[in-house]
């Protein structure tokens, strides 16, 4: 900080005096100069992939605009009245004040329709947005040491804002939303002992009662994004104080971040996304009918649609729910309904602490105590990959489970066997996710380890004086082989003993013993970088094959040919790719 | 090798990496860091005609961001919503017009910028090195020193009446935190297991009201009923259910009543006597979580549920025979009353609706 007191000497831009001035008069007031210098022309790096946890960010930021504009007509009351407006088909009949708000802002508020389609748009986005990034900083390796706090809080986003979804589609009060609740107060009921009570508390007695619609939207409007606007603010204040994790490449190393400046390169590019974001959600909204709740009718507990389902991301517990055992037991007069509790409260909140403990799983497996901010290619962890690969199939099967009437439907299926089916594939189809996606990056793996040893494909066939053909290959860029070999080597200590060197009992053998077990079931079939000795080994190799004697013969060593034939020596004539020349001086290939 | 970069005003790492560059390892694993490539310009930053010309696809773009924001105020005021909407090839106009030329009038302002970031400001990137997260050896002795004083200060440690009691306040207060949410509700007091039928109270359509003979039922016929009762008023005029409490009593006693070939039912034992000439009346709320339930398949005499499909057979006592639902859905005793409609013969002989702890 300067020690200046007369307010005139900080922040002296050159040739910008103005500008000085002003950032003078800010900076005597609240002394941010120091972490601006720094924080102006921070450095981001650059890749497509980046850009989902914007996605999120922004939708988020549309959701709160469209939201506030929703908020000063919807009327959150559950009062009774008949409806009077614009709507012939539900003119005098009896609906809810909430659902009546919902129908004027749709019918009578200019741009209140599409307010209302834009929120709801932005906040399958919102959802979808964040489940994608989750994928990518797992499939990256981007969540490893120090930025494990950072995916907890990611995880909270992504639960929160579900519960948030729920809430928000549950307040038109329509015989859509009204039949989610109706199911939500089922789900509540199955929870041993304390279910009939948070039930009647929640919904200040009976279903539906009227206090649940106000209760959701305080939820909706203030307890929930309070919470998620907060949690947003730590996740980017940690993504700053990380800075962001790069691609490894030439010049890019785990020690530095290479990119462009906050100012004004990300200021443009991250500021005009949001504008894209908010621009396509608006598009999405003025052209694409969503969740017409005026063809729904009020609610009706008495009444069902079929073909009710909730928004997308609530639709694996639902497809749980569905293809889960009828059990029921009931013990001393009491009933536990493991048909309705295991699928819809434990399932999901199992799943969403295995996912909040991911880094720390794989922290334990690896043993790896190191910072990384370089990222992986999915293939180069090839377990981690099978595992975030099996877990998408689990919630795969359980999403088109949530389906199974549709499908039965709409493709003539027998549904009892679409369920059986189910049944048995949310089991099977991790398990053969797992294996295969493993055997796919491994050889993905092996594909780089040809490539860096034996080149690229040239596309040039050579025909051997036996007649026999073969594609020349050719090396690639050394820029290409360091981002290829800039990788960990995945070495695997021997498994522990139970005695130590000098014969003393090791008490953690038995703990020990089952993590090199994981680690070498993680990691054993991998295939590891080559060395420098293998690589000089592959690079002499190609040498000599190209290697053109001083009499202009060559040898062609790999055809099994060993003479000497002549070369025609003419120059660049289309041939000139056909292994009997020195290429050292030509260009391949052109820069694109 | 070459890293091209100015040095960054106030940027002290960036200067430093310009002068050291990123130095690479001298034997790599197994290749040595080549060090970033020359920067390659781009045709904005070598042809005045090229920079000239993005800087008027920018500008051309963020007007005509311009002219749709003007043309959604057009459109706000041209189109009619409410009773007369303006429809323009079956479609609201108003939304139409209206997210179209919103969305276009952000669009173009996020696409001019991005093109202006990508034309016309420098690309030429920047190396700023990495800290580890972790503070350095001395600050993290001082902090713990810091904090070590301020508890001792605090005397926390030495006066452990302070800090029990102290604890014990801080912990009471949870009380009032917890009994003041206790309003919320009242605590269930076996409502769940009563529904307003009673003996004598007739099966009404739930459509008009209308109380039914069972000669109105035809075989196979399945009709969504309820209790008389939601149709008829007080002394006052006011009916007797109405909004809320309405909802609440249909929750638990919407029915339905369907009629089979008598030959084909075969009642639980001591139902023998629940239906009239092979109709039979269940609840309609499933039991699983509480969906109405009405697709009816008249052959088989399957009633799905459209939420989570379970399946009952009504001939067979309303027995789940596919689904997740665990428990029959109830059934209604009826019989005909004097005037020959069909009446309950009682409440629901258990509770109706998805399982709870306290249901048995």
């Amino acid at each position: 900080m300067s020690t200046s007191t007369n307010g005139r000497t900080a922040a002296k831009a050159p040739g910008n005096d103005k500008l000085a001035e002003a950032a003078s008069w800010l900076d005597d007031r609240v002394g941010l100069a120091a972490l601006a210098k720094k924080q102006i022309r921070k450095v981001f790096p650059d890749h497509w992939s980046f850009m989902l946890g914007e996605i999120a960010l922004w939708s988020f930021v549309v959701l709160l605009l469209t939201g506030t504009f929703l908020t000063l007509w919807f009327k959150p009351s559950m009062t009774e009245v008949t409806y009077n407006g614009s709507y012939d088909l539900l003119r005098g009949v009896k609906m809810s004040e909430a659902y009546e708000s919902a129908l004027h802002l749709s019918f009578d508020v200019r741009g209140g329709l599409l307010m209302r389609q834009v929120h709801h748009w932005a906040a399958n986005l919102f959802i979808a947005a964040m489940l994608v990034h989750l994928m990518r900083v797992f499939l990256t390796g981007a969540f490893r040491k120090p930025r494990e706090l950072n995916w907890v809080i990611g995880s909270l986003l992504l639960l929160l804002g579900t519960l948030e979804g729920f809430t928000g589609y549950s307040l038109p009060d329509d015989l859509l939303s009204g039949t989610g609740i109706r199911a939500a107060d089922g789900f509540m009921l199955a929870v041993p002992v304390v279910g009939t009570y948070v039930s009647f508390f929640l919904f200040g007695g009976q279903f539906p009662g009227d206090d649940i619609i106000p209760r959701l939207f305080t939820a909706h409007i203030l307890l929930l994004p309070g919470i998620l606007l907060a949690l947003i603010g730590a996740h980017m204040l940690l993504l700053v104080f990380h800075k962001h994790t790069q691609w490894p490449g030439p010049g890019r190393t785990n020690d530095n971040v290479v990119g462009y400046p906050l100012l004004p390169v990300y200021t443009a590019k991250a500021g005009g996304f949001f504008f894209i974001v908010f621009g396509a959600t608006a598009l999405m909204g003025g052209l694409f009918t969503i969740n017409p709740v005026w063809k729904f009718g009020p609610y009706d507990p008495s009444q069902v649609t079929a073909g009710s389902q909730p928004d997308w991301y609530m639709g694996w517990p639902d497809g749980a729910l569905r293809i889960f055992p009828n059990w029921e037991t009931h013990l001393w007069g009491f009933t536990l309904s493991w048909n309705i509790f295991l699928p819809i409260i434990v399932l999901p909140g199992v799943v969403f602490t295995a996912v909040l403990l991911l880094p720390f799983l794989e922290a334990w497996i690896t043993g790896d105590k190191r910072e990384h901010h370089l990222l992986q290619r999915p293939r180069n962890a090839p377990s981690r990959t099978a595992l975030l690969v099996a877990l998408m199939t689990f919630y795969g099967i359980l999403w088109e489970a949530s389906g199974n009437d549709l499908i039965a439907t709409h493709f003539h299926l027998n549904l009892n066997y679409i369920t059986y089916f189910n049944r048995i594939m949310v089991f099977v189809g991790p398990v053969l996710a797992f294996i295969i996606t493993r055997r796919w990056c491994i050889s993905l793996q092996r594909g780089d380890r040809d490539r860096l040893l034996h080149g690229y494909e040239s596309g040039i066939i050579m025909r051997s004086p036996e007649g026999a053909y073969a594609e020349k290959h050719l090396p690639i860029s050394v820029g290409e082989a360091y981002s290829l070999t800039a990788r960990d080597r995945e070495e695997l200590a021997p498994p522990p003993s139970a005695v130590d060197g000098n014969g003393v009992a090791n008490r953690r053998a038995r703990g020990e013993g089952l993590r090199w077990k994981v680690r070498h079931f993680w990691f054993a079939h991998d295939i590891e970088k080559p060395t420098r000795a293998e690589l000089e080994e592959a690079q002499h190799h190609a040498d000599h094959e190209l290697t053109m004697h001083e009499d202009g013969h060559q040898h062609l060593t790999e055809s099994g040919y060993t003479g000497d034939y002549e070369l025609d020596g003419t120059p660049a004539d289309g041939h000139q790719f056909d292994g009997r020349h020195d290429i050292s001086g030509d260009e391949l290939r052109k820069g694109h | 090798m070459t890293t091209h970069q100015e040095p960054e005003p106030g940027n002290d790492e960036a200067v430093a990496t310009a002068a050291h560059g990123t130095a690479p390892a001298v034997v790599g694993d197994p290749i040595a860091d080549p060090g970033l490539p020359p920067h390659e310009p781009r045709p904005t930053d070598v042809d005045p005609h090229a920079e000239r010309r993005a800087e008027r696809q920018v500008a051309t773009l963020f007007g005509l961001s311009t002219v749709f924001a003007i043309l959604f105020v057009v459109s706000y005021f041209a189109f009619d919503v409410g009773k007369k909407p303006t429809v323009i090839a079956g479609y609201g106009a108003s939304n139409v017009a209206l997210g179209v030329t919103l969305g276009l009038a952000l669009l173009l302002i996020g696409v001019g910028a991005i093109q202006w970031a990508r034309k016309l400001m420098s690309d030429v990137e920047i190396v700023e090195m990495r800290h580890p997260a972790s503070s350095s050896e001395q600050d993290r002795e001082d902090a713990v020193a810091a904090l070590g004083q301020g508890i001792s200060d605090s005397g926390i440690a030495r006066r452990p009446l302070l800090r029990n009691s102290l604890i014990g306040a801080l912990a009471a207060l949870g009380l009032p935190a917890i009994v003041a949410l206790r309003d919320l509700g009242p605590l269930p007091r076996g409502d769940l297991a009563v529904t307003v039928w009673k003996k004598g109270m007739r099966l009404v359509n739930d459509v008009a009201g209308t109380p039914i003979k069972p000669e109105d039922v035809e075989i196979g016929q399945l009709i969504n009923g309820e209790p008389a009762v939601f149709y008829e008023d007080k002394p006052d005029g006011e009916p007797k259910f109405e909004g809320t409490r309405l909802n609440d009593a249909k929750t638990k006693a919407a029915i339905i009543i369907v009629r089979m070939q008598p030959g084909d039912i075969t009642p639980p034992k001591g139902r023998e006597n629940w239906g009239v000439e092979g109709i039979l009346c269940y609840s309609k709320i499933c039991t699983h979580v509480g969906c109405p339930i009405s697709l009816w398949e008249q052959q088989t005499h399957h009633l799905l549920c459209p939420c989570h499909q379970s399946t009952f057979d009504l001939a067979d006592g309303g027995k789940v025979i596919f689904g997740p639902a665990a428990r029959s859905l109830p059934q209604l005793p009826i019989m005909v009353d004097s005037e020959g409609y069909l009446v309950a013969q009682s409440d629901f002989t258990e509770p109706v609706g998805p399982s709870y702890w306290e249901r048995g």
